[in-house]
């Protein structure tokens, strides 16, 4: 009888300090999921009103009755009308064309430039290192203006294919960057025991460095593949007829006419555009955020 | 197989320093080679610089016949085997065993005879399909070792390959590693921080400190032949006695090292030679913790008893250390697990002074 009273006792003073243990979890718990509940309807609140409107016919979107959030008569016509667009096509077919280009160029400077970089100690590399971030930092907006007068020399102005040596000057540095801080967290040794194993540095690059680094050469590609995809600047300055349009320039400049907003086939577009960069995230997610945290995590 | 020399070696780093300070070293064929000091001392410098991992600044380094000063370290016909293993991650330990063979176009059967006999060698036959993160540290260590054989070099090298691995394991490797050089018999540099490793790996041992040779030799002769107090200081476990003492004249026209004034240790008579014309002077008496044991009624010629106060008893099993202190220099005694010994009491110990050595203060020279 004693030892129950003695237990009875001692249960409620542990449960008290399971209790507030517990208490305290579930207020985090709690205001952790408020915080990012509001960020997840911030965040998601454009591209849903986006489908609801590409969803609808012109009619619906003009006639302003009830919800604007809701698609009472949905149809596919906006999309329809796009894929069988010409100058849609042909935007879209250019955008494919030149990131494709531009994550080549991009990634084959970057990693050359990031392993001499990280790797071969040759004179000066700490500063050069330093400056190809510095670069990063100057923005396109800046850069326009002069960079004009040189694609205007090179008989470039509206060519689809300036975007080539362009968007290269946007996503380099900061590629070079990533590839530098996963280069440098590779152990010395690797090289040194392919070296005297037999490997010349571009073997050591190619058969050791690029395998290991795969997840940061997958968030450098991701990143390059972004600015690409994303880029708008450039392509309004120096591109004006649709056969040599990209993508995002193209849909505002094609479906914009004067003061009538096609809404319905612009966020028809939106959502097109938007693809290949959602699969490609969706696929290689966790790629990239081991890529880019890579540096910060191995010593 | 090939001898290595390094004749006046120099390496001097951007900042000034000169980590090793012109070394002469004849490797024969064949040998087994550890280099031992404290970290900094120049040791693995050395070994890079065979390597060809790092520059030389000054002299020459023979591999096999030829200078290969300029030579670039996949010429050199060498092989490493390194600390962090450097197992290239993301290939089997097959292929990390055969990509040296692959660099050098080796057909692809002698790529798998080869691998499968170093598999054989080190008993890692069944892990070769295996990833290195899949693997063991003694494992990695075996591949790391498999790696260098399968190459068949002229001379491996050996970086602090055991530092890595827990005590048990390091003294399993370590006999593993003796096996593989009896069995293949290449000429061999091992570099290690730990003496014990040198003193059971070595044909002959290099004892290295500051960037220079203190002294090579067989691991018997450096323990009982030390030339300098670095040297006696470094090999041996726990370390050597070291007390200031003056030689002075004893009984029977004899000499006599004065320790204390309760303690003065008669020089046995087969170094009274050695001894005498440092009469007067200030040295320093060096005496391994074996060489100071319990008393024995029944001595022998050299043996002298000394009373000491314990300060400190270690029990090992096997033997017991004692921890005295004469004056302010702490002593150590390895005696018979069976002595008793009370911290506090007086004890009675034996001095081999057959073993005893004496240094110069300033030089460090023994004499």
């Amino acid at each position: 009888m004693s030892s129950s009273t003695a237990v009875a006792g001692a249960v409620p003073r542990t449960r008290r300090k399971q209790n507030s243990l517990h208490r305290q979890r579930a207020w985090a718990l709690w205001a952790s999921y408020t915080a990012l509940g509001f960020f997840v309807v911030i965040f998601l609140a454009p591209p849903f009103y986006t489908l609801m409107t590409s969803l609808k016919s012109s009619a619906e979107i003009s006639a302003q009755t009830g919800s604007p959030w809701i698609v009472h008569n949905p149809t596919l016509e906006n999309f329809w009308y796009l894929i069988t667009y010409p100058n849609f096509q042909t935007y879209y077919l250019n955008s494919a064309m030149i990131t494709v280009g531009v994550v080549v160029i991009s990634m084959t400077i970057a990693v050359l430039a990031a392993f001499s970089l990280a790797r071969m100690g040759f004179w000066g590399s700490q500063t050069l290192a330093t400056g190809v971030f510095l670069t990063y930092l100057i923005p396109a907006s800046l850069l326009f203006l002069p960079l004009f007068q040189i694609v205007g020399k090179l008989g470039l102005i509206n060519s689809v294919w300036c975007l080539l040596i362009l968007y290269p000057t946007l996503a380099v540095p900061f590629c070079t960057w990533i590839m530098i801080g996963y280069f440098s967290s590779i152990p010395k040794e690797l090289d040194e025991a392919a070296l005297i194993d037999g490997a010349g540095y571009l073997q050591i690059l190619w058969r050791i460095f690029i395998p290991v680094a795969m997840p940061g050469i997958i968030a450098a590609t991701i990143f390059a593949f972004t600015v690409s995809w994303g880029a708008f600047l450039y392509p309004l300055a120096y591109l004006y007829t649709s056969n040599q349009m990209v993508l995002t320039v193209g849909i505002i400049s094609d479906l914009i006419r004067g003061d009538v907003f096609q809404w319905g086939k612009i966020m028809a577009a939106c959502l097109l555009a938007s693809l290949p960069p959602i699969v490609i995230y969706a696929f290689l997610m966790d790629y990239y955020v081991a890529g880019l945290t890579a540096g910060a995590t191995k010593g | 197989m090939a001898e290595v020399s390094c004749r006046k070696v120099v390496k001097h780093y951007d900042g000034g320093v000169q980590a090793v300070k012109g070394i002469d070293l004849e490797i024969a064929d064949r040998e087994f080679v550890v280099l031992v000091g404290p970290s900094g001392c120049g040791k693995s410098t050395t070994l890079r610089m065979i390597a060809g991992l790092e520059e030389i600044t000054e002299g020459e380094i023979w591999i096999g016949g030829d200078v290969v000063n300029d030579v670039p370290p996949r010429d050199r016909d060498i092989a490493m085997v390194f600390q962090n293993y450097a197992l290239y991650p993301h290939m089997s330990v097959f292929d990390n065993m055969a990509f040296g063979l692959k660099l050098r176009k080796f057909p692809k059967d002698e790529i798998k005879r080869r691998v499968d006999e170093a598999a054989r060698i080190l008993d890692i036959g069944l892990l070769l399909e295996r990833k290195p993160r899949a693997l063991s540290g003694g494992q990695r260590q075996r591949v790391a070792m498999g790696r260098a054989i399968v190459r068949n070099p002229k001379v491996f090298l050996f970086d602090e390959p055991l530092s890595n691995l827990d005590a048990k394991l390091r003294v399993q490797m370590r006999t593993e590693i003796k096996k593989v050089h009896q069995t293949v018999r290449t000429t061999t540099v091992y570099v290690t921080h730990d003496q014990v490793e040198a003193m059971t790996l070595a044909d002959r041992v290099v004892v290295m400190n500051h960037g220079v040779i203190e002294q090579i030799g067989s691991p018997q002769e450096l323990y009982h032949n030390p030339t300098t107090r670095f040297v006696a200081g470094f090999i041996g476990s726990p370390a050597m006695n070291f007390l200031p003492a003056r030689v002075q004249d004893g009984t029977n026209g004899g000499l006599a090292v004065h320790v204390s004034d309760s303690i003065v240790l008669p020089v046995p008579s087969s170094r009274l030679d050695r001894y005498g014309k440092y009469k007067g002077k200030e040295m320093v008496l060096g005496l391994r913790p074996e060489h100071l044991f319990e008393y024995h009624e029944s001595g022998r010629p050299g043996w002298t008893r000394v009373d000491l106060p314990v300060d400190v008893v270690e029990p090992m099993g096997m033997e017991t250390m004692v921890h005295f202190f004469i004056g302010h220099e702490p002593v150590c005694a390895r005696v018979d697990p069976a002595t008793h010994a009370e911290p506090g009491e007086m004890l009675p110990l034996t001095a081999d002074l057959n073993q005893m050595h004496l240094m110069e203060v300033d030089s460090g020279r023994v004499v």
